[in-house]
């Protein structure tokens, strides 16, 4: 059992150290997956031990079913994911000028749901909706993340970074003092780490199941005793923008395992 | 600690305390009681072993586990499992069983295997409810039986989802 | 029963008499029965109990499944490539749960 103080102390020490606030060099940048333990990386990288390579899955066949008012699957359109869909993930969310925000990848499936399918939008952390973004996620394993250069996305990457170096919540603390500035710190026992989005959808063994970059923001969110928003809200995609450009060039992972 | 295991008493909470930091904890009025059934849960487990085991000796040796020396979560815990044996129709391992200490339930799995597994060696995934002893049993096809046994340390994970 | 997602890894080709290694995974809630709810209920029990692989219609791994079996069981174990055929792998569990999952391989 681990002990108060123990957690107590290392949150003291976050708090103390939070002047300085420095976006993490790009040579230094790692991803969740570096500091796992050989086990859990093992889990990730052997396919078929891989949990999320199960929602990978459904998500092929979903690919290739029929549905909505136009009788259309997504494959009817966009053939073989394999060529289509490769890169799609890496370079999502993105700003989207004709409705004049940011749109995350499980927002741009559903928009071919509603006006290409003619059906109904799949719920946020839905089964389905997690095997397709996890089916095309899986396109781009591997490939750099890469976020587009205009000013719709700048002004994007600058509402989410607002958000992520904000003191928030009752604990008073922002995204930035744990995963910029404590990332090589621990929390409870486990490593802080730099909050890298390398590997989503991932499968969590926390959680026992496959889930969205928003769904483990907002698990820190509710950590640092703040007003969490909903599923989709235009923040937590931006934020989600913001950590991609934080993360540009480094490796997709889809599906990620984490702790 | 898993999610799946936690009973009432050792649900993790994030606590506000007065210098406003976070804890993670379990209730502390439950913790003695918790210590009570580590106890009657470690006779589980004792009791589960006889079972199996009979009144035959248990000697440590020939089988050997494999756990992480640091779980990064009780939700799945990597297991192998690898027992010495020429595995022929003369001489194989019939059975291996995996108990725990302190989880609910003493049992975990039993592999059934013969002859024709070529070889002892298996994985699975295993949760584990807190930091605890896991021990595993061969048993032979002459009739004895073997164990391993493993101390595992499990830590929580951090920003958890209100549940 | 929601229908379930299976993955199996058996090599396609061994040669005769060769050790090979048998990688299964399948997506399984495994609810231990001791979790309560929102209410403070129980929840019942809904785990895969029992897990049994054929090679040729002959079995040759058997797995009994408590509780403290992780969510999405994976297990891995060995078999000898004895001949051409298909090896079955098949799950059930409380609720009425079963799936099954078969592969070729051939042995030379
Ligand atoms: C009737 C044809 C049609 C169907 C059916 C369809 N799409 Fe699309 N999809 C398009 C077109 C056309 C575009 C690109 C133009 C646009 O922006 O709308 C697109 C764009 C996309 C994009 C963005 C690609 C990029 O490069 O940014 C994704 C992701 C996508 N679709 C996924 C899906 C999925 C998943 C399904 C099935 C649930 C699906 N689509 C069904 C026609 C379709
Ligand atoms: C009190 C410290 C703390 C704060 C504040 C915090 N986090 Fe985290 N965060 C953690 C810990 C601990 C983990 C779990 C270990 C890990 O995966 O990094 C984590 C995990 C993550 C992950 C998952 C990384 C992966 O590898 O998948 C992301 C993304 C993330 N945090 C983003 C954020 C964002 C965005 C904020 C602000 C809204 C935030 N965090 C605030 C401590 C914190």
């Amino acid at each position: 059992m681990i002990s108060r103080w123990r957690i107590a102390a290392a949150l003291a020490v976050i708090g103390a150290t939070f002047p300085a606030i420095a976006e993490i060099p790009m040579s230094e940048r790692k991803s969740g997956y570096d500091f796992m333990g050989k086990q859990t990386q093992a889990m990730q990288d052997d396919d078929t031990a891989n949990a999320g390579m199960l929602w990978v899955l459904d998500g092929e066949a979903l690919w290739k079913r029929h549905a909505g008012a136009a009788n259309k699957s997504c494959a009817d359109c966009h053939g073989d994911a394999s060529a289509s869909m490769k890169g799609v993930a890496a370079r999502y969310p993105a700003f989207s000028p004709a409705l004049g925000r940011a749109v995350n990848l499980e927002q741009r499936i559903n928009s071919c749901r509603a006006e290409r399918q003619q059906a109904k939008p799949l719920a946020y952390e839905s089964k389905d909706l997690l095997a397709l973004t996890a089916f095309i996620g899986r396109q781009s394993r591997g490939l750099p993340i890469t976020v587009a250069d205009d000013a719709g996305t700048r002004k994007a990457i600058e509402s989410g970074r607002a958000t992520f170096t904000r003191r928030q919540g009752q604990l008073n603390l922002s995204c930035a003092q744990c995963h910029d500035d404590n990332w090589s710190g621990r929390l409870a026992g486990a490593p802080v780490t730099q909050g890298q989005p390398t590997g989503y959808p991932i499968y969590r063994l926390e959680w026992q199941n496959l889930g969205s970059l928003q769904r483990r923001l907002r698990n820190c969110l509710t950590g640092i005793r703040t007003i969490v928003p909903a599923l989709g809200a235009q923040e937590l995609v931006e934020l989600e923008l913001y950590l991609m450009w934080r993360a540009r060039g480094m490796t997709l992972e889809t599906p990620g395992v984490r702790p | 600690m898993t999610e799946l295991l936690t009973t009432a008493v050792t649900r993790r909470r994030f606590l506000i305390g007065a210098g406003g930091a976070v804890m993670v904890m379990a209730a502390p009025s439950a913790r003695a009681q918790f210590v009570a059934e580590g106890e009657a849960r470690s006779a589980a487990m004792r009791a589960a072993i006889k079972a199996i085991v009979g009144e035959n000796s248990l000697p440590q040796g020939r089988i050997k586990i494999e756990l992480p020396p640091l779980v990064e979560n009780g939700n799945a815990v990597p297991l192998s499992i690898a027992v010495e044996s020429p595995m022929t129709d003369a001489d194989h391992v019939k059975a291996i069983h995996v108990f725990t200490e302190k989880n609910p339930q003493p049992n975990v799995a039993v592999f059934q295997l013969g002859p024709r597994a070529g070889t002892a060696d298996i994985q699975t995934r295993m949760r584990l409810a807190d930091t605890q002893l896991v021990v595993a049993v061969a048993e032979m096809s002459d009739g004895s039986f073997w164990r391993d046994e493993v101390e595992v340390v499990v830590t929580l994970a951090a920003c958890l989802e209100e549940s | 029963m929601a229908a379930a997602r299976a993955l199996i890894n058996v090599p396609p080709k061994a040669r005769r008499g060769e050790v090979i290694g048998i990688k299964s995974l399948i997506s399984h809630e495994m609810e231990t029965g001791f979790r309560p709810n929102a209410t403070g209920q129980l929840i019942p029990r809904n785990i895969i109990k029992e897990f049994v692989c054929t090679y040729n219609g002959v079995e040759v791994f058997r797995a009994e499944f408590f509780p403290a079996v992780s969510a999405n069981p994976f297990v891995s174990f060995t078999t000898r490539a004895t001949e051409s055929g298909t090896i079955t792998m098949t799950w059930t569990g409380d609720n009425g749960f079963h799936a099954s999952e078969s592969v070729a391989i051939t042995v030379e």
